[in-house]
């Protein structure tokens, strides 16, 4: 069974229609990448998976989407799935506080008030996000001090802190310099081992460098999805084949 | 789970004290449009104050309100507008600048009371004008000054910087862009928040007490252009506003109706301060209309 | 096209020009010409109790003993001002204790709890409570508060208690606004990131929106309670007036506004009661002056961050 299951998924903004007919399955423990031109609903669909489009007026969704089998929207309470889904955002958004706060934020919602248990999980997830090293000394700055590299890292390390199973990722590095993308990039293909990674790029090439599966998404639908080598280099429709030869988007 | 169930709770409470803001005011507004309306008619409009006697009216109070208003205006409109023009297209960013943003701000925040007792000290006494209809305008007018000043500064700020360019990109002067490109653009600004402004000079009461004063001559309307001290154009002379009446009518009431009288008065100021409120409105959409010819 | 008149034009030019520029500098420098005058004339006013009166300035802010119309042992007329103070001050203090809570509730609601319901009903409903002139809050609160605190809960009904209401009321609005402003500046995607790890609205509210708008919320509680201090009509027609520091919420008492409207007009001109009435008025300006001092600190630190 997939992590996560997508039938027939429909999603309307008021009379626009958005996604049609989605169908696709993410496997567990591989990074599956979206790429598709701008506007085509990547970010959109990605936003589905963990009902942040619930914050959204008028927004109307048909089809199935099941994690781990079961409905997300019948069968589980939002609080609950965003903590086995979490998202990192195209823009750094650390909070005003301190990276410690930042991070301890999550599980201190979650209800963990004691403070070497906190401890403990700060520093593991910065561990997990690869920034430990350079903020342990300074755990108390506040987080917005951090580079926007080092924020984006800051804001994956208080993704890991609540202990999900799926990381959302829509367009994580494409508010930061090159440095900063390698180092990334790098993050998410250790964190496959334990978690599963859906990751909305523009960036063809890094979609072709960190992911397993990709997905192709053309005015709201999934022209096709398969192995990320199959995608690029034997692509099945002429569609894809024009978007990854680059004659539009 | 407990996260949850506070949220709930929260978000009733936030529920209730809207709610109750809103009862609030609809109690208010209510109460005095109540009390006021049966007391409210033409003949209450059109006659002065008895002494000593019940049935009088507010007339000549209305009057001077008006009247106040418009001199203020008069003199607000052209002072604040250039002010806000300076901020926005002159000024530099320097010393003096932040000095005048300073005093700005200063000003805004003297209470109302400060500047009717500045009034009294410069153009009632030092001035020789006694308690006038000038004396008031001039303190609404310093009252209003910093807003005036943020309105228009902030009305010719949101013009956009394209139309300047174009402006001179056409070979017009700064000013001629000032006065036929940018004030017209940003009219529907300046209109709006004038008119708002307007209708909190309708309601001061504390900066006139000592300026234009707690009385009214008996003013004849028959000899409205003369310079006598009865003709209700004349400047320098005192004027008891409505504001002000209400306020004093309840300090030294001489009159058995003095309840109903007061009554009336409140009523028929908020309701001249909502139509001002609703007007400001109305044009704002109105010439948001013409000019993006949009619906 | 490009010759055309240019010789005419060269002179118009320069006089609409220099016209519009004296004109709107003139504007600008009058500001701060007014602004000098006031204070010039204000303190020159409020000055003369010290230097003619010769009463010292801390027996006028922390001495009790008001009876402008005698001596006291120095021969000094007795101007201790500090009754007027007190009650300016715990009235203002009042208000914003009760108020603050209410409005940010208010803030919360327009711009978090339900954007439509609060910006289509609740922000214009506001906007009407700061239409209302303050003499018409005075005079319901003269009608209807003081008789109702009379009958029901004790007392002579004019009291401390009317007037910290009056107030709550009307600077309700001036922190609602302010703090609805500062809310609704915050970046979205605080919201997002903190709903994105499964958090509740209230907690999001709660551990983010708050703290992050906390510099704006609390410019909003001084200018309420700059607001407070400085109002004169509204207070002076419930508080009582008497000249006395309230032993409890029912007692009435006095502000330094209401003294002033009120003996203003029934004292003589350079007698000691009317020179001390001045100098009340100085500390009203300077007391103002001293918070737009505080709201500038509190933004340049908040620019800093």
């Amino acid at each position: 069974m997939q992590i996560i299951d997508v039938k027939g998924l429909n999603l309307f903004y008021g009379k626009n229609q958005a996604l049609k007919n989605v169908n696709i399955g993410i496997e567990r423990n591989k990074v599956t990448a979206l790429i598709g031109p701008s506007g085509c609903g990547k970010s959109t669909f990605l936003r589905t998976l963990n009902r942040m489009n619930d914050l959204i007026e008028n927004v109307r969704i048909t089809g199935d989407v099941t994690f781990e089998g079961k409905n997300i929207y019948k069968d589980y309470d939002v609080i609950e799935l965003r903590k086995k889904v979490g998202m990192v955002f195209q823009n750094p958004n650390p909070f005003p506080m301190s990276i410690f706060d930042n991070v301890a934020y999550g599980p201190r919602i979650h209800g963990i008030k004691n403070k070497r248990q906190l401890a403990e999980i700060v520093e593991r997830s910065l561990i997990g996000a690869a920034l430990w090293d350079e903020v342990k000394d300074r755990l108390n700055k506040s987080g917005i001090s951090l580079s926007g590299g080092q924020q984006q890292r800051l804001c994956i390390a208080r993704t890991l802190a609540v202990e999900p199973e799926v990381i959302l990722m829509d367009e994580p590095t494409s508010a930061l310099d090159p440095i900063s993308t390698s180092k990334v990039e790098d993050l998410i293909s250790k964190l496959k081992k334990e978690y599963t990674v859906v990751i909305v790029t523009h960036n063809m090439q890094q979609a072709g460098r960190i992911s397993d599966s990709t997905a192709f998404f053309l005015i709201g639908e999934i022209v096709e999805y398969g192995p990320t080598e199959e995608i690029f280099y034997k692509p099945k429709d002429k569609r894809t084949e024009d978007y990854i030869t680059g004659r539009f988007g | 789970m407990n996260a949850k169930i506070y949220d709930k709770i929260a978000t009733s409470i936030f529920y209730l004290i809207a709610s109750l803001i809103m009862l609030l005011l609809f109690l208010i507004v209510g109460y005095i449009l109540y009390k006021g309306i049966g007391v409210l008619n033409l003949k209450f409009i059109t006659t002065p104050p008895k002494f000593m006697e019940p049935g009088g009216g507010v007339a000549p109070q209305l009057f001077n309100s008006f009247y106040l208003l418009v001199l203020s205006m008069l003199i607000t409109i052209p002072l604040g507008v250039g002010a806000g023009i300076y901020m926005a297209e002159y000024a530099r960013p320097g010393r003096i600048t932040d000095f005048i943003r300073l005093c700005i701000e200063t000003l805004s925040s003297l209470p109302s009371i400060v500047v009717g007792l500045f009034g009294f000290l410069v153009f009632v006494n030092s001035l020789h004008w006694g308690f006038s209809l000038l004396s008031g305008a001039l303190a609404i007018t310093v009252l209003n000054l910093p807003a005036m000043t943020r309105i228009s500064e902030d009305a010719i700020k949101s013009v956009p910087e394209s139309l300047k360019e174009a402006s001179l990109a056409l070979g017009a002067t700064k000013w001629e862009t000032i006065y036929k490109v940018i004030l017209p653009s940003a009219m529907l600004q300046l209109i709006t928040g004038t008119i708002l402004t307007a209708g909190r000079v309708f309601g001061e009461a504390a900066a006139l007490l000592y300026t234009s004063g707690m009385t009214t001559p008996d003013l004849k309307f028959n000899r409205l252009f003369s310079f006598s001290k009865v003709s209700p154009l004349n400047p320098l002379r005192p004027a008891e506003t409505l504001s002000v009446f209400i306020w004093k009518i309840n300090s030294e009431s001489l009159v058995p109706d003095a309840r109903q009288v007061a009554d009336g008065a409140s009523a028929l100021l908020i309701i001249i301060v909502f139509l001002f409120n609703i007007i400001s409105r109305y044009i704002g959409k109105m010439i948001y209309r013409k000019h993006t010819g949009s619906k | 096209m490009s010759n055309m008149g240019s010789s005419i034009n060269k002179k118009d030019y320069i006089k609409k020009e220099l016209f519009g520029k004296i004109y709107s500098t003139f504007c600008g420098l009058l500001i701060i010409v007014l602004t000098i005058s006031i204070v010039f004339f204000i303190a020159s006013k409020g000055i003369v109790t010290f230097t003619r009166n010769h009463v010292s300035v801390i027996d006028f802010i922390f001495s009790s003993k008001w009876a402008p119309e005698s001596l006291n042992s120095n021969g000094t007329p007795q101007l201790g001002s500090a009754i007027f103070i007190v009650g300016s001050i715990l009235v203002s203090l009042f208000a914003v204790i009760v108020s603050t809570p209410l409005s940010v509730c208010a803030a919360i609601f327009m711009t978090e709890i339900s954007p439509k319901f609060g910006e289509k009903l609740l922000r214009p409903s506001i906007e009407l409570f700061v239409g209302i002139p303050s003499v018409v809050y005075g005079w319901i609160g003269l009608s209807v508060l003081v008789p109702f605190i009379r009958k029901n809960i004790g007392g002579l009904g004019f009291s401390f208690l009317a007037g910290g209401i009056v107030l709550t009321i009307m600077i309700m609005p001036t922190i609602a606004s302010v703090a609805s402003d500062s809310l609704k500046s915050l970046p979205l995607n605080y919201k997002e990131a903190s709903f994105a790890l499964g958090a509740t609205r209230w907690q999001t509210i709660r551990k983010v929106l708050l703290p992050a708008a906390a510099p704006g919320i609390f410019t909003g509680v001084v200018l309420g309670l700059a607001r407070a201090f400085g109002e004169a009509l509204a207070v002076q027609m419930v508080i009582g007036n008497s000249i006395k520091i309230p032993s409890g919420l029912l007692d009435p008492t006095t502000t330094l506004t209401s003294i002033i409207t009120m003996d203003m007009g029934n004292t003589v001109s350079g007698s000691a009661w009317n020179n001390a009435l001045w100098s009340m008025a100085l500390l009203l300006l300077l007391i103002s002056f001293g918070f737009i001092l505080i709201i500038r600190k509190i933004s340049s630190r908040r620019s800093m961050r």
